[in-house]
């Protein structure tokens, strides 16, 4: 089975672009365009060399032997989290940046959930000398105050999305507004593997390093090229689609991709979005989502603002539908309760998002030979303020 | 015969379309507001069906969609609403929203909704042209349902031709490339682009929105088209105004058809 994009755009019945007139132009030029410029070998080696040079790639694939021992299998972590800018989201916004100078583009929009994807914006944007405004949920720029000053230290503008819920989907409509308003010298760089295509295949595209780094790195550490697990958190998707992006379609490896169940799936306060929504249109795309009888979008709920969004990218609604991936999800306690053990057994402080893929690791049954590979998407300095409130529940007398 | 395609049939210009959120200001103000639109003037009504994200809309519709389903508005009320309607005008009644509400509705169940209630036509902006080619097109000719496709001063010639050849009531020019609700003087730019619509020659009739709201405005744009749509400026008033429902309605309708 091929779970990779076809010529239309979709992932099984998932993906594709329902959007209205006013953004037809930007998407279609984009949609026509973007494998070309990726394939362009001046462009291939202007991208390899900033993956290298300024974001410090290859990323370590670091096994991690104290964490191994205690879920009975060997434990690799992809150290997605030392990249320049702490995650994985820079891999995209190079990739984007790029192609939006060769699009002729002069100003730069993103959306922005945990900050990670807009700090990734704003720092190409001052590399490459562009303007940049990147849109986030009040409720968001509260919860995440060190990444709000890292985006205006960069030199871009935060816009607070005011409506809604306030959050990732609401800075997503106001990003899209935006282009609708600007289409002509704009180009709105996506976080993630959501909104109409071509955006869910260009930036799995962009962020597949992360596997075909993890195919050598295994090969050279493993004497095989294949994990038997890849494990990653997932809100829209992007850091586990490029996890498991090389090996799509080799079906030895299992895919479990972990979701936000904020306070409990059966709360009415959770973000886990494949066993609580169904199918219809979000930001331009079929896929998954929560929603009411009568179609309206329900407003999710997460401690973690990255993994906070009522949908999820259609290549992984398609990997859901069809069994491929298999889900689990993490309450907002079992999350911090994850990210203080991998810090007190392997001294990495990881991303709330992430810490939600290590939280999956207790519902686990690996053989002890079996090679997990955990995508360590981002760390943890943005969430201290999150952690300090649970510090005494975790303090070692 | 199709309650649009019959007006169209008689008034081929200065078509007054106006546009509200059903069940803004208040849940209840569906009925009257449509009725007193009909009696003041206005030709043609769009139906806002309120969506929780409503991406090609501005801060106002945003707002009033907002409210409205605070209110408690469904689809299913303003489908009883426009039935009831029914029973007093016959002014072509169209409901304008988004993919993903029909999606969960029911394509089918929604279109037979539609028409068993009186409804006339359809706009859904992020519905593809491909999409209703292909799905949809004989399921709306079935329940004489019209559909219009929007056209921007970024749409290409060639889809402009498809736009039109799909619409089945008019097309739907979007004045310039911005979200709903946002005013601009006209530009030669947008007289140009009005130029080349017109020498198209398209088989549709044609209605121009975005930033249309007031008699200047209005009057402006039927010079390039058989008429306009009016939404925003007519929400903002709806909201503002301290007078009853009804005056506001008539007094909003004829600053757009009588001079001052």
């Amino acid at each position: 089975m091929n779970y990779h994009v076809d010529e239309r755009g979709f992932y099984g019945e998932f993906g594709g672009a329902f959007i209205p007139e006013m953004l037809h132009g930007n998407i279609d030029k984009l949609r026509q365009e973007y494998l070309q410029h990726m394939e362009d070998p001046s462009f291939k080696k202007e991208f390899d060399a900033l993956m290298k040079d300024y974001v410090g790639r290859p990323s370590p694939l670091y096994f991690a032997p104290r964490l191994s021992e205690k879920y009975g299998a060997k434990i690799y972590l992809k150290r997605e989290d030392l990249n320049h800018t702490g995650a994985h989201k820079i891999n995209n916004t190079i990739g984007q940046i790029l192609l939006a100078k060769r699009l002729g583009k002069k100003r730069i929009i993103a959306e922005t959930g945990a900050g990670q994807h807009g700090v990734a914006t704003a720092t190409v944007c001052a590399l490459m000398g562009l303007r940049c405004i990147v849109y986030m949920g009040s409720v968001d720029i509260q919860r995440q105050a060190p990444n709000v000053a890292r985006m205006r230290m960069l030199g871009a503008e935060v816009r607070p999305a005011e409506s809604g819920s306030k959050t990732l989907k609401d800075a997503t409509n106001e990003a899209i507004r935006d282009w609708i308003n600007n289409p002509v010298e704009t180009h709105y760089i996506i976080g993630s593997v959501v909104g109409p295509h071509p955006y869910p295949d260009m930036v799995a595209r962009f962020q597949s390093v992360i596997s075909e780094e993890m195919k050598w790195q295994l090969q050279n550490q493993e004497g095989r090229d294949y994990p038997d697990y890849i494990m990653a958190c997932v809100g829209g998707g992007s850091n586990a689609a490029g996890a498991i992006y090389h090996y799509l379609n080799d079906e030895r490896v299992k895919i479990i991709l972990t979701e936000a169940a904020g306070k409990g799936i059966d709360t009415g306060e959770s973000a886990a979005t494949s066993i609580l929504g169904s199918k219809g249109i979000i930001h331009g795309s079929k896929t998954l989502l929560m929603q009411t009888d009568d179609g309206q979008i329900i407003e999710p709920y997460s401690i973690s603002a990255g993994l906070d969004y009522p949908g999820i990218g259609p290549m992984h609604a398609h990997l859901i539908d069809t069994k491929r991936a298999i889900v689990q999800y993490a309450t907002d306690d079992e999350a911090i309760k994850a990210a203080f053990e991998l810090s007190r057994i392997e001294g990495i402080i990881p991303a709330l998002e992430t810490a939600h893929s290590f939280a999956s690791l207790e519902k686990m049954k690996f053989h002890k030979d079996d090679v997990v590979v955990i995508n360590l998407s981002g760390r943890g300095d943005k969430d201290l303020a999150t952690y300090i409130e649970y510090l005494n529940d975790f303090s070692q007398s | 015969m199709n309650r649009i395609k019959s007006l169209f049939q008689q008034k081929n210009k200065e078509v007054l379309n106006i546009y509200f959120t059903a069940g803004h200001p208040t849940k209840d103000s569906i009925q009257d507001i449509v009725l007193q639109l009909d009696s003041s003037g206005a030709d043609i009504i769009e139906l806002g069906m309120p969506y929780s994200d409503p991406l090609a809309d501005g801060p106002t519709i945003q707002d009033s969609s907002q409210k409205a389903l605070a209110n408690g508005v469904t689809l299913n009320y303003i489908f009883e609403q426009v039935s009831l309607i029914r029973e007093h005008s016959q002014i072509p009644i169209i409901m304008m929203g988004y993919y993903n509400q029909m999606l969960q509705f029911g394509e089918k169940k929604f279109l037979k909704a539609a028409q068993e209630a009186g409804v006339d036509g359809l706009i859904i902006p992020d519905m593809p042209m491909y999409t209703y080619e292909e799905n949809y097109k004989d399921l709306f000719e079935k329940h004489n349902i019209t559909i219009s496709f929007l056209v921007t001063p970024e749409t290409s010639k060639e889809r402009i031709v498809q736009a039109d050849r799909l619409s089945s009531a008019f097309l739907y020019i979007v004045s310039q490339s911005s979200i709903t609700g946002t005013a601009s003087k006209a530009t030669e730019a947008q007289k140009s682009y009005f130029n080349m619509l017109q020498e198209l020659e398209l088989k549709s009739p044609s209605l121009i929105g975005f930033g249309i709201k007031d008699y200047e405005s209005f009057h402006h744009a039927c010079q390039y088209a058989n008429g306009a749509i009016i939404g925003s400026a007519f929400i903002k008033t709806l909201e503002s105004s301290e007078l009853p429902i009804k005056e506001t309605v008539d007094q909003f309708v004829k600053q757009i058809i009588i001079p001052a």
